[in-house]
C-alpha cells in the first residue's frame, strides 16, 4: 500500500491485477472491499458462478488480509491465539481456524499456513493486526501486516488443476487439499495452495505484485479451449454459500466488531466446534469455551433446505405451518436460488428447539413482484450448510 | 405595565429555553419569553458585526440537537437545515496532515500513513465510544431520578436507569464488562482512554480535542473522557457523533425554534431584560423587567445558569442556604475564546491542498497531548495558552449564505482562556493580544492567512459572559463532570428542572444532561412542568 499517495480523490486502492480486473469488467460495477476495488460483477453473475462450477473462475482476492508471524515461538504465538491444536502442523501445510476472544466469542477465520516452524502466514478477512500483536505479548515472536506486498488470485472449478497442467506447472495435480507450495508459471515463481471458497476443485495463487499481470494472462490462456473467466464478488457469494462456508460480519457479528454484545457468536453456534480442542494448553478464550459447550448453544447456524423458488433472502424464521400461531426462532443471514443444486438453500440461526437436523422451520419470504411483494410462508428443512461438495474437491491426484 | 396574566413565563430566549417554550405552546398554554436582547438565540446565534459577513458568533456547529426536537417543532418548516461535514484535519508541524473523511476507506488509509495499528484501532475505539453513547442515550431524555427518594416515580426513574444497563434489546444485554467500561470511561482522564487504542501522537490528540472543549478540565484531568462522550452523542441524520453546520449560522436554529413559538401562540418579548423574579411565600409569581414593567405568570422558567438565577434575579433570603451555598459552590469555570474572522479570500494551508474536504470540517493545529496539557496549565497560570488548542472552521465553504461571494468565514474556537487574567485582569490591550497571539499562531500553517483577515471579533470568557449571559463565560452552563452531571447537575436534589422555590423551573444547560446546542434540558424541563400540570407533553422524544 503506498500510503503516501492519498488522495481525496480516489478514496480506494487498486490491486496489482486492476489493468485487467478493469479491462473485463464490462459491468463497471465495483465492490469495497478493505480499502480496494474489486469487481462486483463482470458481465454476467450466472456466467461467472458457472465457470466456477463447469471449467474454472478467476477471483482477484488480493484484498485478504495476510500477516506473516515470524520468530522461536510463532507456533506457540498460534496456539493461543487460535481454538484447535497445530502442534503437528506440518511445513507447507495449511490449517483452518478461528480465534476468539476471552468470552469464547469468535473474532474471525481464516487459513494459517505453516512455512516452518519459525514462520506462519495468517489469511483473513477483517483486520486483526491489534488483536495478533496483543496476543502476540509474551511470546518470541512478530506480527507483520504484510497485506500489501502480495497479489492473489482464487483459482476455482473442475479445469483449475487442469489448465495450471497444460501452463506446466509440475507436479501441480499431487498437491494434496490444504497444502502449498512454491511452483512456477511461465517463469514466475509463486505459491499456490490448495484451499478456496468453492466447495470445489480449486487453488489460490500468491505472488509478488509485479508478475501479477501476467499470471492474470497465464491463467486465460487456454480459453479456446476451456473458457476461464474472471468472476466477481457475487459469483463468489453465490459459491461460498453452496459450500456452506459462513463469513464475519455476515453470518455472524465479529466479537471486534459487534456493537450489541448479545450479537457476538460462539463457535458452537456457528457450528464451529469441531474447531475448538479444549484438551488443548490455554488459550485465549478457553475457560469460556469450556462453559459454553457445557451449556450447549441457544441458537445455531445451520443449512435450511427452503421449498418453492423464491430466495429467503432476510427472512425471518417460525416456528410453525401456521403463521397465525407462529413463534420467532431465528433468522437467515444468506439466501440463494443454487444453481447447480436446483435448491433453494439458505443459512441461518435457529433456536435450540430447532436446530436439530431434519426439523422443520418456516421463513417468510418477501419476494418482489412488480413493485409488489408476495408473502410467501415457507416450509424449511434444516441441514448441514454444506450443501455443495465434490468429491473431485479433495481427490489427489486432482482431475486433470 | 404589561396586564396579561401567562401560564409560564421563560426567562431568556436561549435554545433551551425556546424549546421548553415551544413544547409549552404546543400542549396549549399560554407562553411568554423574555429576552435581554433584541434577538432571541443566547449562545445560538447568527449575527452580523461585519457588513455582508454573518458570524455564528458563539456556538458554531451543530450535532448535538436532538432529531426528535427538530421534528416536534418542525425546525424544517421553520427554516432550519443542517449541511453535514465533509472532513476534518490536524495540521502538522512538519507539513504532513492528519485527516478524517467521510469515506470510511480513505479514513483507514489517512490515519495508517500515522500508524496501521492506530487507523484499524480507530474502528475499535469507534465501536466502544458507540456503545457507550448508546447507553447514554435514553439517560438523556430522562429526568435524573433522586437517588435518595422514595417517591414510586423516583424509585420508577431508578429502576429505568437500572433496566437500561441490563437492556437486552436496546443495547444488546450489556455484560459485567461493559458496565466496568461505562464506569471507567465516566471517570477517565481522555489521555488514558486514548492510550488504551493509539500509539500516535496526532491520532490521540485529535481525538482528545473533543474532551477538552468548553472545559476547564486538561486531557490529564480524571473526567474528562466523559466530555469526549458528550460531544459523540449527536448524529447528523443518524450517523452518531457526526457534526454539521447549521445553514445560516447557529441563530438559524433559534430563529426557526421562535417561528415555531409564535406559530402556536407562543410571544417573545425582546429588549427586556428580567432584573428580578417576584416571590411570595416560597411561591414565584412574576417577574419584574429593568424597566419595572411587572410580568405575571403561574410558573416562571430560567434558561439562565444556576448560578444567574440564584444569585441574580432570585433574592437570597428566598432560598434555603444549603441550596445556595450549593449555588455559590457550582463550578462553571470560564476556560474558552472564541475568534469571528472575516476573511477576503479562502486561507490556503501549508499542508491541505485546496479542495480538498478534509479542509472543509474543524481543523486544528495542536501536535500532542502533552501540548494540549500545557495549553492547559498555562490556563492554571492565569494566562491565555501560548500554544492555544483551536477548533477551527470556516462555514462558508459549505454554507453559501455565510458570507460576500468568494470571501469566508471563518469561526476559531480557543481553548484555553482564563476568565480573570493574571497579573491585572483583561485590558482591551491585552483582549487584542490575545486574538494576535491565536491570529499568529494560525498563521503558521498557512501561507495567505495574516493577509486576508478583513475583520475579527475577539472573544475572551469576558465578552462571552458579557453578550450571552453565560458565569465565566463558560459555554455548558457549567462543568460536564461527574459530580455536576445526572441527579448532581445543578444541585443535588433539584435536578428534576424545580428549585426550592414554588413554580420555579430550570431548563438550561445548567440541568441534566448538561450544554450544547441540544435542547434536551429544555424538552425534559417542559415534560416536568407539563406532568406538574396534569397535562402530557407531544413528543417523538419518549
Amino acid at each position: 500500500m503506498n500510503t503516501s499517495k492519498i488522495s481525496y480523490k480516489k478514496p480506494l486502492l487498486e490491486t496489482p491485477f486492476h489493468e485487467r480486473t478493469s479491462e473485463h469488467c464490462y459491468a463497471n460495477d465495483w465492490y469495497r472491499w478493505a480499502g480496494y476495488k474489486v469487481a462486483k460483477e463482470y458481465s454476467s453473475t450466472e456466467l461467472e458462478y458457472t465457470s466456477m462450477r463447469n471449467t474454472a473462475g478467476v477471483i482477484d482476492i488480493t484484498p485478504m488480509h495476510k500477516y506473516d508471524i515470524k520468530g522461536e515461538d510463532a507456533k506457540k504465538f498460534i496456539n493461543k491465539l487460535i481454538t484447535k491444536d497445530i502442534t503437528n502442523i506440518q511445513s507447507n501445510q495449511v490449517a483452518y481456524g478461528i480465534w476468539c476472544n476471552e468470552d469464547g466469542m469468535v473474532i474471525d477465520d481464516g487459513t494459517i499456513f505453516c512455512f516452518n516452524e519459525n514462520h506462519f502466514r495468517i489469511f483473513c478477512a477483517e483486520r486483526n493486526l491489534n488483536w495478533f500483536s496483543d496476543t502476540a505479548t509474551g511470546f518470541n515472536a512478530s506480527v507483520e501486516d504484510i497485506s500489501p506486498s502480495i497479489a492473489a488470485l482464487a483459482f476455482q472449478g473442475p479445469l483449475s488443476c487442469k489448465i495450471l497442467n497444460l501452463l506446466k506447472v509440475e507436479n501441480i495435480e499431487n498437491l494434496k487439499p490444504f497444502h502449498f507450495n512454491n511452483y512456477n508459471i511461465e517463469n514466475h515463481n509463486v505459491t499456490i495452495s490448495r484451499t478456496g471458497f468453492s466447495g470445489d476443485l480449486g487453488y489460490e495463487i500468491w505472488c509478488d505484485p509485479s508478475q501479477a499481470i501476467d499470471v492474470w494472462d497465464s491463467l486465460f490462456k487456454f480459453n479456446r479451449d476451456y473458457k476461464v473467466l474472471a468472476a466477481g464478488m457475487n459469483a463468489l457469494e453465490m459459491v461460498r454459500i453452496e459450500a456452506g462456508f459462513i463469513q464475519p460480519n455476515v453470518d455472524f457479528m465479529s466479537a471486534e466488531q459487534a456493537l450489541r454484545p448479545n450479537r457476538m457468536r460462539n463457535p458452537y453456534e456457528l457450528g464451529l466446534g469441531w474447531l475448538v480442542n479444549l484438551d488443548k494448553e490455554y488459550f485465549t478464550g478457553k475457560q469460556a469455551l469450556i462453559r459454553h459447550k457445557e451449556k450447549g448453544p441457544e441458537k445455531k447456524l445451520v443449512g435450511l433446505d427452503i421449498e418453492g423458488d423464491k430466495p429467503a433472502v432476510g427472512s425471518v424464521l417460525y416456528d410453525n405451518s401456521k403463521k397465525n400461531q407462529a413463534k420467532e426462532i431465528g433468522i437467515v443471514t444468506a439466501a440463494m436460488w443454487s444453481p447447480v443444486l436446483k435448491s433453494n438453500i439458505a443459512i441461518g440461526f435457529v433456536s435450540k428447539e430447532h436446530y436439530k437436523l431434519g426439523s422443520n422451520v418456516y421463513a417468510e419470504i418477501y419476494h418482489p413482484e412488480e413493485l409488489d411483494y408476495r408473502k410467501i410462508w415457507a416450509e424449511c428443512k434444516v441441514v448441514k450448510k454444506q450443501f455443495f461438495n465434490n468429491p473431485r474437491r479433495n481427490e489427489t491426484p486432482a482431475f486433470t | 405595565m404589561n396586564k396579561t396574566k401567562y401560564d409560564v413565563a421563560i426567562i431568556g430566549g436561549g435554545h433551551n429555553g425556546l424549546t421548553t417554550a415551544c413544547y409549552l405552546a404546543k400542549a396549549g398554554l399560554k407562553v411568554i419569553v423574555v429576552e435581554r436582547h433584541e434577538y432571541v438565540g443566547g449562545a445560538a446565534v447568527s449575527r452580523e458585526l461585519h457588513p455582508g459577513w454573518t458570524y455564528s458568533n458563539c456556538s458554531y456547529v451543530c450535532s448535538l440537537l436532538r432529531p426528535e426536537i427538530f421534528r416536534d417543532l418542525e425546525l424544517s418548516k421553520h427554516g432550519l437545515q443542517i449541511i453535514p461535514y465533509e472532513g476534518s484535519a490536524s495540521m502538522l508541524n512538519d507539513g504532513r496532515f492528519y485527516a478524517h473523511y467521510q469515506d470510511h476507506d480513505l479514513t483507514y488509509r489517512s490515519i495508517a500513513q500515522f500508524s496501521k495499528k492506530d487507523a484499524e484501532a480507530y474502528d475499535r475505539f469507534g465501536k466502544d465510544v458507540m456503545r457507550q453513547c448508546k447507553i447514554i442515550k435514553p439517560l438523556l431524555k430522562m429526568t435524573p431520578p433522586d437517588p435518595t427518594s422514595f417517591k414510586p416515580k423516583d424509585i420508577m426513574g431508578l429502576f429505568e436507569f437500572a433496566k437500561y444497563f441490563a437492556a437486552k434489546d436496546e443495547l444488546g444485554g450489556l455484560g459485567e464488562k461493559e458496565i466496568y467500561d461505562t464506569i471507567r470511561f465516566w471517570t477517565m482522564s481522555v489521555r488514558d482512554y486514548l492510550e488504551e487504542y493509539f500509539e500516535s501522537d496526532i491520532v490521540k490528540v485529535h481525538l482528545a480535542g473533543s474532551a477538552i472543549i468548553g472545559t476547564a478540565l486538561g486531557p490529564y484531568s480524571p473526567g474528562s473522557a466523559y466530555v469526549l462522550l458528550h460531544h459523540y452523542m449527536g448524529e447528523v441524520d443518524g450517523t452518531v457523533g457526526a457534526w454539521g453546520y447549521s445553514r445560516g449560522g447557529m441563530g438559524s436554529i433559534t430563529k426557526a425554534m421562535a417561528s415555531s413559538l409564535k406559530s402556536n401562540n407562543g410571544e417573545i418579548k425582546a429588549g427586556s431584560p428580567v432584573s428580578q423574579i417576584l416571590i411570595k411565600n416560597n411561591k414565584s409569581y412574576g417577574l419584574v423587567l429593568e424597566n419595572g414593567d411587572e410580568i405575571y405568570a403561574d410558573k416562571i422558567v430560567s434558561n439562565l445558569d444556576v448560578k444567574r438565577t440564584f444569585l441574580k434575579v432570585v433574592e437570597e433570603k428566598e432560598l434555603p442556604s444549603d441550596f445556595y451555598k450549593a449555588v455559590k459552590n457550582f463550578k462553571i469555570r470560564g476556560s474558552s475564546g472564541k475568534l469571528n474572522i472575516a476573511l477576503d479570500d479562502l486561507p490556503i494551508w501549508k499542508s491541505i491542498p485546496v479542495g480538498d474536504p478534509a479542509g472543509t470540517g474543524d481543523l486544528h493545529i495542536t501536535q500532542n497531548i502533552e501540548e494540549m496539557e500545557g495549553a492547559y496549565d498555562d490556563w492554571k497560570d492565569g494566562k491565555w495558552s501560548q500554544f492555544p488548542y483551536v477548533d477551527m472552521c470556516i462555514p462558508s465553504i459549505n454554507d453559501p449564505t455565510m458570507a460576500p461571494q468568494g470571501k469566508h468565514y471563518m469561526s476559531v474556537f480557543i481553548q484555553y482562556v482564563p476568565y480573570n487574567l493574571a497579573n491585572g485582569g483583561w485590558t482591551e490591550e491585552k483582549r487584542l493580544e490575545f486574538g494576535k497571539h491565536v491570529m499568529n499562531r494560525i498563521g503558521n500553517y498557512s501561507t495567505n492567512f495574516n493577509d486576508i483577515i478583513n475583520h475579527a471579533e475577539i472573544r475572551t470568557p469576558k465578552e462571552i459572559e458579557a453578550e450571552v449571559g453565560l458565569t465565566e463565560g463558560n459555554i455548558f452552563q457549567g462543568e460536564l463532570t461527574m459530580d455536576q452531571l445526572m441527579f448532581n447537575r445543578p444541585v443535588p436534589g433539584y435536578a428534576q428542572y424545580k428549585t426550592p422555590i414554588k413554580n420555579l423551573y430550570m431548563c438550561g444547560s445548567s440541568t441534566h444532561p448538561g450544554g450544547g446546542v441540544m435542547g434536551a434540558p429544555g424538552v425534559n424541563a417542559a415534560r416536568e412542568i407539563l406532568k406538574d400540570l396534569k397535562m402530557k407533553i407531544s413528543t417523538h422524544y419518549i
